[in-house]
């Protein structure tokens, strides 16, 4: 599939005040961190709950615990049309049950990979609540679920695509929207 | 990389990067089985049947868990029960179940070549679960992956087998996997037991079980059937237990940080005795709980397809 770059919506500079922002809401939404867990859905989801962690750590001093979830497993376009995805390891280091999840990924789109999210994170404990925050909304979503912390918010075509740069997979940190042809 | 093959019928036609891929995808599934619900929906609604011609306990088990724990469906084929003992031939079965729309069949069988067979004559997908003397491919998926877990990367890790090679298709399936990943393999065993032409392998042979052991990470015991030492190839199990049953003893002559192994059954007193069964060093437990990890990922990449997504 080619694409061709349309537009940069954010750069370096974009992504880390977006990133700001969101950790700034979320303080502001959960005056006791105690309980809060983030799980970054791989691949981006993960860095960028990282990065939130340490944001949420220099404004408040409190390490906030953490997971890694991979929705492989649990996405449903897993077809026998093509070969199998790769599938990466899931950590929930702790028991989930009654904890307040924040699920955190790069771009949120259909909803259909936070349904798989949610899905999964049931089938480890019952938590309290469970919030979700993008760095970007497309606003183009076919399920009804919705983030709860948004970093930026876009208007896509659907032959468009969103793509989140940043230095831990990436060779640059941008945001931009590109065109399928 | 893409996995594309659509059966898993041995260990020797596979290339080393699909081998990694396995164990990689078994890496991530093993996690699943210490959750609260053992369950991933990967293969809701599929089915599998389980068509066992040999008596096995840890293997049938072990790919029944896997399936359920993808959330598919298995049938359980017991073959003193069926029609097989009518005289309805093993094609005949399958194509009846097959016209019931199943998805993957696994098959354990005393001859040689059955999985193959099965293979060409229908479309679900084969998993061989051990076919005569040949191979027994999950065996040694789980035995390679827990050395990675002990041991880190398999190249250059002295490994030696002991046991009867001639009749062990879970033997010759770890000399494929193991060489294909860069470990140097010995065999051990009395001459009755070491096929010919094993060096063609990669593998060499040792006679004397204090020389294979000296310096070995792997350790590996394979079970002695009864039968054995009335067809003359041993002169009795007591005889193979004093030359080459792994006793703590002769464990010494192997690294310090050696791990043993073993596939079960164990016959207690012959391969292994009472003390090395369960010692430090020991992780046949270990193998049996990956062995739940491997065939859940190959029956996750037998269940693709080859199409785009």
């Amino acid at each position: 599939m080619e694409l061709r770059v349309n537009k940069e919506i954010a750069d370096a500079d974009g992504v880390s005040r977006a990133l700001k922002a969101l950790s700034q809401e979320i303080i502001t939404n959960h005056p006791c961190l105690d309980s809060v867990m983030l799980v970054g859905i791989r691949t981006r989801g993960v860095h960028l709950a990282d990065r939130i962690n340490k944001l949420l750590y220099e404004s408040t001093g409190i390490k906030v615990s953490s997971g890694i979830i991979d929705i492989t497993l649990y996405r449903d376009d897993l077809t026998s049309v093509g070969p199998q995805p790769v599938v990466n390891k899931t950590i929930i280091p702790c028991n989930i049950t009654g904890k307040k999840i924040i699920l955190v990924d790069d771009v949120f789109y259909t909803g259909r990979t936070m349904r798989a999210a949610l899905d999964e994170l049931m089938d480890f404990g019952r938590p309290a609540i469970v919030q979700i925050a993008v760095l970007v909304d497309r606003k183009r979503r076919e399920l009804p679920i919705h983030p709860d912390y948004t970093g930026i918010t876009l208007e896509t075509l659907e032959n468009e695509t969103v793509q989140v740069k940043i230095t831990e997979t990436d060779s640059c940190e941008k945001i931009v929207v590109a065109e399928k042809n | 990389m893409a996995w594309e093959r659509e059966n898993l019928l041995g260990i020797q036609e596979l290339s080393e990067e699909e081998l990694i891929h396995i164990l990689d995808t078994a890496d991530s599934f093993k996690e699943v089985s210490t959750r609260e619900v053992k369950k991933v929906p990967a293969m809701r609604g599929q089915t599998v049947v389980l068509l066992f011609f040999e008596p096995s306990t840890r293997t049938r088990i072990s790919f029944e868990l896997a399936a359920k724990r993808l959330s598919a469906d298995i049938v359980n084929i017991s073959v003193s029960a069926s029609s097989l003992t009518k005289g309805e031939t093993l094609l005949d079965t399958v194509r009846n179940i097959e016209a019931m729309n199943i998805n993957q069949v696994i098959i354990r069988h005393g001859m040689s070549g059955a999985a193959h067979k099965l293979s060409g004559a229908i479309g679900p997908a084969v998993i061989n679960a051990g076919d005569g003397c040949h191979e027994h491919p999950t065996q040694a998926l789980l035995d390679i992956m827990t050395i990675r877990e002990k041991k880190g990367d398999i190249r250059g890790l002295k490994a030696v087998i002991i046991g009867d090679i001639m009749h062990s298709r879970v033997a010759r399936s770890n000399i494929w996997g193991l060489t294909k990943l860069g470990a140097e393999v010995t065999v051990c065993g009395p001459p009755t037991f070491i096929p010919p032409f094993i060096e063609e392998t990669g593998a060499k042979r040792e006679y004397r079980l204090e020389k294979a052991l000296d310096g070995a990470d792997i350790v590996m015991a394979l079970r002695i059937q009864k039968e054995r030492q009335n067809d003359s190839h041993i002169p009795s199990l007591r005889e193979y237990a004093e030359l080459f049953g792994v006793t703590a003893r002769r464990l010494r002559l192997a690294k310090a940080d050696a791990i043993l192994m073993h596939p079960g059954p164990i016959n207690r007193g012959v391969e292994l005795d009472q003390e090395t069964a369960g010692c430090k060093q020991s992780v046949i437990l270990e193998q049996v709980t990956n062995g739940v990890a491997v065939r859940m990922a190959v029956m996750y990449l037998l269940s693709g397809g080859k199409g785009e997504h």
